[in-house]
């Protein structure tokens, strides 16, 4: 079986699996392809992995009972073993009040997510775009660590309906963070597209991470207390991506959120942040290209969420939708932020005294009423004095709500598409400008370089 | 609690005894081992094949991993099942050494022609890598176990309990929370893993070994009648272990849901911590993930060098010839063990992946640290100053796709010499703060600074519970806190915590992991209010 299936193979797969469905109702979902990498780490290549699968997920429905299976042996008794077993395990589930009947056949508009660039990258590729990067590091009497990651892979939706939905696409990132010999600087740089070739080049990437390792050598120690901060794009996504957690319709309809209203209901029309901030989904938007159905095959379109300030929608499944008589809205597309103009370099200049952040590191929610998360920044942070950084200082914990930070935007720069996971690696799609917040609230420093 | 207790001692018995007597310098006692390979031919076949393509392909080194993982969950919420799935994945990876490069590829096909080819293709990967390889590669010396089998001792096999008795249990949990006034929504889920791995390497070992874990959870929240709050309590004194099914019917979820309810509503009315500084007496269901967070990564040594640095980062522990036997991480009394031949624990083994048999270690000796976590690789670069040639056994992939490396042992705190218990720690404190449970917990990259929560807080004054607070976390450096240790619970209160979800890695991968510890209690430690006014 070939790495990344086509349309018409992916198509063949399904209906191999819909035919051996013996219910009333089936499923099916498939994601192929290739996954590669390489890490990197004291200056040089440490490990590296190539993988193909083929991962196949199988729901069969008896009445209003249901089960899934998922899987990856595919030959005829592969299949019809996963298959038994899901309709075993259906017959004997209880039923479910909120199982939804199947989507019938709809309509996509499709996503152009696939790149021949980074479909390409293998093991020779990787190696020559780390070289230049653990050779500059050296060259500096520095450290270089990171990742590149990239995958190629198609997803197919079938169901006993009719419907039919597929999707192909690749995604790469590179990640890098740059520390000196004695441990007492670092930086970090990073980027991510499906396209490779619109990634920045690595020995960019490297240069600004050798940048920020040396010019944070030396701290000073400020205290904790409310900040004017300039954050970079990748702070900026690390945060504004944990408001989607918060956008479950339900939760809000059943006071558990901060989107719930006091009295009952939700936030829905109000304000909830700062006029000057508009957040959407759209799954064929350059800088997100994600695919453009769900799990269960529905299509996926343009979602404000948040505009000008006002909530605008929250996210609901199709049980939930039609039980509170509104239409289903998904929680996908990725997430973008609309901004202004500039980098967060230009943002500096704006700034009498701040601070300026790299990225946030191990951000967890502390209170899901008021949705305060807290974590430290990492990998560069500096203060800013009359528009200029005038040094580094020693990291800092933040306890603070990415609804109150977006309530005191000043000002916005370009969105670029950021690696806003921790873990440095593919994702959620995620373009954010870098932002000034004033008032940001650090409560403790860390050591920590 | 008492219920607790008995499950908790109950399981861990052995662990604790094992743990004394390694504390005292004995060595530990493997868990048991069948020396005869039953496993099927054909696989042990298909792991010859690929050793000997990456052998004549050039590697001076290969193992190979087939492995089938199957992972069963029910999840529910009030009166309905929201999920219902058995996954199951199977497929072939191959490490090979070439020169000072490694390479790893892996895919789905099990069959002669593909390993071949997966084997191959890691050797051309290696010699890509070999562009940026510059140090030197020595593996530790291991033994070969030729035929060899081990899996996890389990009473009852999850995936032969019926999905009713199941779903039956998770019900009647449901149902039994929902019982309590106020309580408005009530969650729970079991969750069973079996992984059972073939493994092969040049070295001459070909073993077999079947993992069994399971976690069952449950989450209760209660909801203010105006809307104006809500407030969760979860399973906390409940952890995932390594076990079968008789877990499951130990950890009791219907017959402890009530108790578990009453605290979610009680939280609602509970007054907010005055931040300030407080003893803090912690319950091992809070203890275990400090003791992870703050012990666990910090020791391992890939990270204290600098291999982690992008993502889950460096370690204050740190150059090693600086810290082996001079860093005083906490009082005489702090003992802290490496382990994976704990029985019952997450992260218990008769090998690890790379053929290293299991090994129980000190970390933490009379409070003064003296050793790292370790790899074949990785015990070389620290013999000279630890005197340990072998490697301590802690290689782990998650999955067949993934290659494997260093990653965290079960790593534990050993019970004091007093048979205190917590209420003997409680009675000993005048104005104190006594936490159960895992709530927000946050470290910096390098370990010195850290904020964790709870579930449940009890405030402490004259030796007495008086009343529960919320909204309470507490914030630390390492080295402080566990130099502010001062009274330990003794064995019969050793508990075992655990979590499924220790990440590490790029691409990121998920290390099952448990921690024993007794409740202990810590002098003068910083409590924050979360509750919006931190």
């Amino acid at each position: 079986m070939p790495e990344l299936l086509s349309e018409s193979q992916a198509r063949a797969l399904c209906e191999r699996v819909l035919a051996r469905s013996t219910t009333d109702g089936a499923e099916v979902r498939l994601r192929a392809g290739r996954a590669g990498n390489a890490r990197f780490a004291r200056n040089q290549i440490t490990t590296s992995a190539d993988v193909v699968d083929v991962e196949v997920t199988f729901t069969a429905r008896v009445g209003r009972r249901s089960a899934t299976v998922t899987f990856n042996v595919l030959d005829e008794p592969g299949i019809g073993a996963a298959v038994g077993r899901a309709e075993e395990l259906a017959r004997i589930a209880p039923e479910d009040p909120e199982l939804m009947p199947l989507l019938a056949s709809q309509t996509y508009t499709p996503s152009p997510a696939y790149f021949e660039s980074t479909a390409d990258l293998a093991a020779a590729g990787r190696a020559q775009a780390i070289v230049p990067v653990v050779e500059s590091a050296a060259a500096a009497d520095m450290v270089a660590s990171g990742f590149l990651q990239h995958r190629a892979a198609s997803v197919a939706v079938a169901n006993s309906a009719g419907l039919f939905a597929y999707h192909r696409a690749t995604d790469a990132s590179f990640t890098t963070t740059v520390r000196t010999p004695g441990g007492n600087g670092s930086g970090w740089a990073g980027g991510t597209h499906n396209d490779w070739g619109l990634v920045s080049s690595t020995a960019e990437l490297a240069a600004r991470a050798v940048r920020k390792a040396r010019e944070s050598t030396t701290t000073r120690d400020i205290p904790p207390g409310r900040y004017t901060v300039v954050l970079e794009p990748t702070a900026v996504g690390n945060l504004v991506q944990l408001l989607l957690s918060a956008l479950d319709a339900r939760a809000a309809d059943e006071g558990r959120s901060f989107f719930s209203k006091r009295g009952g209901g939700t936030k829905l029309g109000e304000r909830v942040v700062g006029d000057g901030v508009t957040l959407f989904s759209d799954p064929r938007d350059p800088d997100l290209l994600e695919p453009p159905f769900t799990d269960e095959g529905f299509p996926v379109g343009r979602t404000m969420w948040i505009e000008n300030g006002l909530l605008r929608n929250l996210a609901y499944d199709r049980y939930w939708a039609e039980r509170q008589g509104t239409q289903p809205t998904p929680l996908a597309g990725g997430i973008k932020m609309a901004g202004g103009q500039g980098t967060a370099a230009d943002l500096v200049g704006s700034v009498e005294r701040g601070l300026l952040v790299t990225r946030f590191w191990y951000i967890r929610n502390v209170d899901r009423r008021t949705l305060v998360f807290t974590g430290l920044t990492r990998d560069g942070t500096f203060l800013i004095e009359n528009g200029r950084i005038a040094g580094a200082v020693k990291n800092l914990r933040f306890n603070e709500s990415p609804v109150v930070m977006l309530n005191n935007v000043v000002a916005k720069g370009t969105p670029v598409r950021v690696v806003a996971s921790e873990s440095g690696g593919l994702g959620r799609a995620v373009s954010v400008p870098p932002l000034v917040i004033q008032g940001f609230r650090f409560t403790a420093v860390s050591d920590a370089v | 609690m008492s219920v607790t207790r008995r499950e908790f001692v109950k399981q861990t018995s052995v662990a604790a005894a094992t743990l004394a007597a390694t504390a005292r310098g004995a060595s530990a006692q493997p868990v048991s081992r069948v020396a005869t390979y039953q496993g099927d031919p054909s696989i042990k076949a298909l792991c010859m094949f690929a050793l000997d393509a990456a052998k004549t392909a050039g590697a001076s080194y290969a193992d190979v991993r087939v492995g089938r993982r199957r992972m069963q969950s029910i999840s529910t919420r009030e009166e309905r099942i929201t999920r219902l799935v058995d996954d199951e994945t199977f497929g072939v990876g191959v490490r090979v050494l070439v020169g000072n490069a490694w390479g790893f590829w892996a895919s789905r096909e099990v069959n002669r022609r593909e390993c071949v080819r997966v084997a191959r293709a890691a050797v051309d990967q290696a010699r890509a890598n070999q562009q940026a390889a510059r140090g030197q590669v020595t593996l530790a010396p291991v033994s070969a176990y030729p035929d060899a089998v081990w899996q996890t001792p389990i009473e009852r096999d999850p995936f032969d309990v019926p999905i009713e008795e199941k779903v039956d249990y998770l019900l009647s949990a449901n149902a039994a929370a929902l019982r309590i006034r106020g309580a408005r929504f009530a969650s729970s889920s079991l969750a069973f893993v079996r992984h059972e791995t073939t493994f092969a390497s040049t070295e001459g070992t070909v073993l077999v070994q079947t993992l069994y874990r399971c976690s069952p959870q449950m989450t209760v929240t209660a909801v203010a009648s105006d809307f104006s709050d809500f407030q969760a309590r979860s399973s906390a004194e409940v952890s995932p272990m390594g076990m079968g099914y008789e877990h499951v019917e130990a950890a009791d979820l219907p017959g402890r849901a009530a108790a578990w309810a009453e605290e979610a509503v009680q939280k609602l009315s509970a007054p907010s911590v005055q931040p300030g500084e407080y003893d803090l007496i912690l319950h091992p269901s809070n203890l275990f993930l400090t003791i992870h967070e703050s012990i666990g990564h910090p020791t391992e040594l890939d990270r204290a060098l600098g291999y982690e640095a992008n993502y889950a980062g460096t370690s204050f522990i740190a150059p090693p010839e600086r810290m082996i036997g001079q860093l005083r991480y906490g009082p005489e009394i702090m003992n802290i063990q490496g382990d994976r031949t704990q029985l019952g624990a997450l992260a218990t083994v008769a090998w690890d992946d790379e053929g290293v048999p299991a090994d129980s270690w000190p970390i933490v000796k009379d409070g003064v640290f003296v050793d790292y976590q370790t790899t074949r690789e990785q015990a070389a670069w620290i013999a000279d100053l630890t005197g340990i040639t072998r490697s301590h056994g802690c290689s782990y992939a998650s999955s067949w796709d993934q290659i494997q490396f260093q990653r965290m042992p079960n790593v534990s705190l050993l019970p004091g010499v007093a048979d205190y218990d917590l209420n003997d720690l409680i009675a000993a404190t005048d104005r104190g703060i006594v936490i159960h449970g895992r709530g927000s917990y946050s470290i910096d990259q390098q370990r010195y600074n850290f904020q964790f929560g709870g579930q449940v807080f009890y405030e402490v004054q004259g030796g007495k519970i008086v009343g529960m607070l919320r909204d309470v976390a507490y914030q630390g450096r390492t080295t402080d806190f566990w130099n502010s240790l001062d009274m330990l619970g003794g064995p019969e209160s050793y508990e075992m915590g655990g979590t499924f979800f220790d990440g590490k890695g790029q691409p990121s991968q998920a290390n099952a992991v448990s921690h024993g510890c007794p409740p202990a209690r810590f002098r003068a430690v910083t409590v924050i209010n979360t509750g919006g006014s931190a």
